[in-house]
């Protein structure tokens, strides 16, 4: 971070801002000479992605706002009046439920990628730390978001999530009645949540700062996961990074594009179309497809408290992977074993999320406590002991020599 | 000083979310005629916002439901506590999977009581919790019988 050149306003009236509120030069020093590591892949471009979401949600969220109703007489009504009357309603609609599902791939991609090359590892645990705030409050408002609609599928999956509090010993109920403001899920609940769903949006903005911001001083890991030596190893922001993700986020708006335009129901639930009728349950519940894992990993547990603490675990474990994980080597490139698990892991979140989305019977059970076991053996077992047995390969004197020396492992 | 000044202003911004006057009120107990109801059918009525089923219980659901070696249970319970004394046909209980709150089916599952679609748990005919993740029986609502025909929930 040292050896760029600082921010020289050029006009007047900026060199005059400059002496009030130097917001220009923080602008230039964070976001044009703020030297990245040059051989960062297009894995790297996720970051800009989801920061492209989270202001394409809140946009098209405050919008919506002004067309719903948070009311249980008028919620689905409201929904369809949008849709259907509303100039552009379906789009705008269309837009920030698809919007929820790219938010959430994105997320997963970032999170598989920081796992992928040991971006949580020393001195960024902070900076992961923050990242799994950021997925926690994600989930929340995700989950209330696809409650407001108020469906048969937004109903029962209030009742289901609030249910979980249901399982803490001697206090659970009465939280339970706190949360629904009420007896059951009913009109107070639908309000809070509609209040909470337009407020966790500028939380989340506010602890992406932060996230950037101890971005900024740890600076990027890079595919070898060594730090960057000298000014051989780094390229300016601007324009390297911004091309690239300016590439990569157009890229993946056409993926957002084609659910948008072509299947924009792909990811929902049929049932959802059904007004929320307390007096029947679906006969098939499940959550969003970006829930499924920890959905299965719930009803993999044969015991209402049990599984409920797995399913937490399941995410809290997350915040403590920089501890887990005791190799010294970050990049999964020189570690031949941990690369091999990292892929095993990838494929038990996958298989999860099948089962999430199989009904609880029979061999679908016995496959999911089996992933069960096997997503925090590799947390509390794998990782740990990979530390002490694997030997990894050399690494590279520098970033520039991983690129330049013919025959280097790299990005 | 100031922490307890902070402690006693959390304590509205908390309360509030409990449930307020006109819910509590929309709360009060209910009555049921049962005299419509018939052998062998389950009537759903609504009390603060929880479906209440009422099983007009067949003589064969009645002595399922008491011939089960209560020991045996998950959580055990005799189908006499179940019922108020001497009216062993009428089942009232709540019909809330204990579990994650969703209304279980009556008249299916292994035991022919209730099955719940979510995560499979099954209840008897008592509403007693046999297989599956839910933890207890289902529970009851406060009633009692104005006569013979007709109940007060609540």
């Amino acid at each position: 971070m040292s050896g760029h050149q600082t921010y020289q306003p050029q006009n007047a009236f900026m060199k005059w801002m400059e002496r009030r509120l130097p917001i220009g030069g923080l602008i230039y020093s964070s976001f044009v000479v703020y030297p990245t590591p040059r051989n960062l892949n297009y894995w790297w471009t996720f970051g800009g992605i989801l920061s492209f979401m989270l202001a394409a949600q809140i946009v098209t969220g405050i919008v919506l706002a002004m067309h719903y109703t948070p009311h249980v007489d008028h919620a689905f009504n409201s929904v369809e009046h949008i849709m259907r009357d509303v100039n552009y309603g379906w789009l705008i609609r269309y837009l920030h439920a698809n919007g929820a599902s790219m938010f959430f791939l994105a997320v997963y991609i970032h999170m598989f990628r920081g796992m992928y090359y040991g971006s949580y590892k020393e001195p960024r645990e902070v900076l992961w730390i923050l990242g799994v705030i950021l997925y926690l409050l994600m989930m929340a408002t995700g989950f209330m978001g696809y409650v407001l609609p108020w469906g048969q599928m937004s109903f029962w999956a209030a009742t289901v999530i609030t249910n979980l509090f249901s399982a803490i010993p001697v206090v659970g109920e009465a939280i339970v009645s706190w949360l629904w403001g009420g007896y059951a899920v009913g009109n107070p609940t639908l309000n809070r949540f509609y209040s909470l769903h337009y407020l966790l949006p500028f939380v989340i903005a506010g602890v992406v700062v932060l996230h950037v911001w101890a971005l900024h001083v740890v600076g990027q890991n890079n595919p070898t996961g060594i730090d960057p030596k000298s000014d051989k190893d780094t390229v300016a922001f601007t324009p390297y990074a911004t091309i690239k993700d300016a590439f990569g986020l157009s890229c993946f708006l056409l993926l957002f594009a084609w659910f948008v335009f072509y299947m924009p129901n792909y990811l929902g639930h049929a049932d959802n179309y059904i007004p929320a009728n307390p007096a029947v349950t679906p006969t098939h519940i499940v959550p969003e497809w970006y829930y499924l894992p920890f959905y299965a990993i719930l009803r993999a547990i044969p015991d209402k408290l049990g599984g409920v603490i797995a399913l937490g675990a399941s995410i809290v474990i997350l915040a403590f992977l920089p501890w887990l994980d005791t190799s010294r080597v970050r990049s999964a490139n020189y570690r031949p074993l941990y690369r091999q698990f990292f892929w095993i892991f990838v494929a038990v979140c996958i298989g999860l999320g099948w089962l999430g989305a199989k009904p609880a019977e029979g061999g679908y059970v016995i496959a999911a406590r089996i992933l069960t076991i096997y997503y925090f053996a590799h947390f509390i077992i794998i990782l740990p002991l990979l530390g002490w047995i694997e030997k990894t390969k050399p690494l590279p004197n520098s970033i520039s020599e991983s690129i330049l020396a013919p025959g280097k492992a790299g990005g | 000083m100031g922490a307890i000044g902070a402690a006693a202003t959390l304590v509205p911004l908390v309360s509030q979310m409990n449930p307020d006057a006109g819910t509590i009120a929309a709360g009060a107990p209910i009555e049921v005629d049962l005299g419509p109801i018939q052998e062998g059918q389950v009537v759903k009525v609504f009390w603060r916002g929880k479906p209440i089923f009422i099983n007009h219980r067949t003589k064969k659901e009645i002595e399922e439901a008491k011939g089960v070696n209560v020991a045996s249970l998950p959580d055990p319970q005799p189908d006499s506590a179940r019922v108020k004394q001497g009216k062993d046909q009428w089942q009232v209980l709540i019909g809330i999977c204990t579990h994650l709150g969703c209304i279980p089916i009556a008249h299916s599952g292994s035991y022919n009581g209730y099955f719940c679609p979510c995560h499979g748990s099954v209840y008897d005919t008592s509403g007693r919790i046999r297989s599956g993740p839910a933890p207890t029986n289902l529970p009851l609502p406060p009633y009692e019988f104005l006569s013979d025909t007709k109940i007060r929930i609540g």
